[in-house]
């Protein structure tokens, strides 16, 4: 004697329906329960892929160079000494550049310079680099030309700024081919960098960039504060590390006075620790399942006392233990199955509703959390319904029938 | 046939030992009308659970058609009852969310019959107790006689060699209990065992063989002949 498939789901749904109360409350808790891990892990995730994207914008494979040694902290010989690290310089930018593993490199000069037009002033971040700034960053120009491919040394009276910059001094007046006015020197506009490029420490919708040697006679400095190194590959970033420590060495009479770091380090670190909040609060969520299985076990235990009558009569009428096992347990199974497909929904709803308000976070729920929260539905569902459904089918048929 | 020989029945309750049954031995031919009747607690109802394989003797054994019942498993004794066995109840015991026609096909669902099969078996059966205008009201929406038919109908439309009715007529006014009876004693017309088991004299009267039960023991044993040629005369 084996049930049809049909007729098991007929039968349950039958069941479902003939307690609307019951199953709609018991769909709620487990959507509720689905829909909060799917909200929940679209959210961290969301916030992970938010900060990956924002690190990976300041360039691919990059190494970023800056002077002294962040490891060494506190007292040692050096400071007894009073040995301060030696500054990077444009000539030790030059010697990264021989290495055919290394694409290309851009030195930084960072400061801030009152910038001025007619008139309009205001302070802005003010950088020194060369013409492969914009290549390594993926920044992209709006109008006009990015740096010229000038020597390191050489100062240009040139400068590309940035479009909030341009709309605050300029207004509605063309800013290409004018001459603005950074500290005490003049510049020409030769670019309007693009709205792209709002990355981590700089927005360059609000700086001037310049070459680096007119930046350095700005700022009075002959030392360089960053250098960007872009090896050619993924893999070249380890020996392009090494190759940079070891130039470096050489170059500063033997000691490794500078800090090397490459922002696949920082990248995986943030990675990591955001995988595992949206892991962890994916867990919690997570929690608000098991909560709705153990609720599936008590609704499914009242069922079944409610329906003592009906088991028995079940049982009369020919439906042995197994069968009854099976009916129950498919109730449960529809039941959670409904419910985590309208969590999922729901969850999804809730996703877009967030995607809506913040556009800039791409909250959109990882594939293993929704399967994990609908597999996770669907076992504490059944797991939790074994017990109910076997007390129906030990059920007394006698006193079942005679509603004692 | 039904053989039952020295069956026993006990029942704990609390610390006491409750003999139920208590050394009954009965045969009971194919096709025969047999009534139980007795005061309450006298194991009539027992005796009719453990005729349907709902209870198990605590000893004795129990042949149904030549088969010994008793030594067979969960899941066979649920076959036997789904295939020889049908049940009418006092409180009829209808799902009530189910229509007159899903009732009927309830033991053909579990019996894994095909959908095309079952409509016709529960269309039969209903039509026989000329219930066919009715098979799509839900049990609330039938009179009790309705109701009663209705549950004969699920218990006879796998078509079993017995149907054992638990005082069939206790929960229905005079005249629809009186159509009952009729409509069961027709089944037993056409060869079906009818065991009814009632405290009601005049339906036990009725049966071809009379059974009494006191404290568990098998009283008396009455063969009403007379009863069935007047019977068979009026009808």
């Amino acid at each position: 004697m084996a049930l049809h498939s049909p007729d098991i789901a007929w039968f349950s749904w039958g069941a479902l329906r003939g307690y609307p109360t019951r199953t709609v409350l018991m769909l709620l808790a487990m959507a509720i329960g689905v829909s909060a891990v799917v909200v929940l892990t679209s959210l961290g995730e969301g916030a992970r892929v938010y900060v990956i994207d924002r690190f990976a914008s300041l360039g691919t494979n990059l190494v970023i160079v800056f002077p002294g040694r962040s490891e060494t902290a506190g007292i040692n010989p050096t400071t007894m000494m009073g040995e301060t690290p030696r500054d990077l310089t444009l000539d030790d930018s030059l010697a990264l550049t021989r290495s055919y593993k290394v694409r290309r490199i851009a030195p930084i000069n960072v400061g801030a310079a009152e910038v001025s037009f007619s008139g309009r002033s205001r302070d802005v971040v003010v950088i020194g680099t060369n013409h492969q700034m914009l290549a390594i960053r993926h920044w992209d120009l709006s109008q006009g030309k990015f740096l010229p491919a000038i020597d390191l040394d050489r100062a240009s009276p040139v400068a590309v700024i940035g479009s909030k910059i341009r709309d605050e001094l300029f207004g509605a007046e063309f800013a290409l081919g004018e001459w603005l006015r950074i500290g005490d020197r003049r510049f020409r506009v030769i670019g309007v960098m693009g709205s792209k490029g709002r990355s981590i420490g700089v927005d360059v919708e609000e700086t001037v960039m310049i070459p680096i040697a007119s930046a350095q006679q700005i700022f009075n400095t002959s030392s360089v504060f960053r250098i960007l190194v872009e090896a050619k590959t993924r893999e070249g970033i380890e020996p392009v590390k090494q190759f940079i420590i070891d130039t470096l060495r050489q170059r500063h009479q033997g000691k490794e006075d500078v800090t090397v770091i490459t922002q696949d380090a920082v990248l995986e670190t943030f990675d990591r620790i955001l995988g595992a909040l949206t892991f962890a609060v994916g867990g919690i969520a997570a929690i608000s399942l098991a909560v709705a299985g153990i609720l599936i076990m008590n609704v499914m235990l009242v069922a079944v006392s409610q329906r003592t009558a009906e088991i028995g009569l079940l049982k009369a009428l020919g439906a042995s233990p197994r069968q009854i096992i099976l009916l129950i347990l498919a109730e449960a199974m529809l039941l959670s199955v409904l419910g985590a497909i309208a969590g999922f929904l729901l969850g999804q709803l809730g996703s877009w509703s967030i995607r809506y308000a913040f556009p800039e976070l791409p909250a959109y729920a990882p594939v293993w959390a929704i399967v994990v929260a609908l597999a996770v539905a669907v076992v504490t569902g059944l797991v939790f319904s074994l017990m109910p459904a076997r007390r129906a089918a030990r059920l007394d048929p006698v006193l079942a029938l005679s509603g004692r | 046939m039904i053989e039952l020989t020295e069956i026993h029945r006990d029942f704990q309750v609390g610390d006491q030992q409750v003999h139920a049954l208590d050394d009954v031995n009965l045969t009971i031919a194919s096709g025969d009308y047999v009534s139980i009747m007795g005061p309450s607690g006298s194991g009539k109802s027992t005796l009719l659970n453990l005729l349907g394989l709902l209870d198990r003797p605590t000893s004795g054994s129990y042949y149904l058609n030549g088969q010994d019942v008793t030594s067979l498993t969960d899941i066979e004794q649920a076959q036997v009852r789904n295939r020889e066995i049908g049940f009418v109840f006092q409180m009829f015991h209808l799902v009530p969310r189910l229509t007159a026609a899903e009732n009927v096909e309830l033991p053909l669902i579990l019996a894994g019959m095909p959908p095309d099969q079952r409509r016709v078996k529960v269309g039969n059966a209903l039509g026989d107790l000329g219930l066919a205008d009715r098979s799509h009201h839900k049990p609330d929406q039938l009179s009790g006689g309705q109701r009663q038919r209705v549950a004969i109908a699920r218990a006879t439309v796998t078509e079993p060699n017995v149907l054992l009715a638990d005082e069939p007529t206790g929960n229905l006014d005079h005249k629809s209990g009186m159509d009952v009876v009729h409509i069961l004693e027709q089944l037993n017309q056409r060869g079906i065992t009818l065991i009814m088991v009632t405290h009601d004299p005049e339906m036990g009267q009725r049966a071809r063989r009379q059974l009494r039960m006191i404290d568990g023991r098998m009283q008396s044993d009455h063969q009403n002949k007379s009863r069935i040629e007047q019977d068979d005369g009026s009808a």
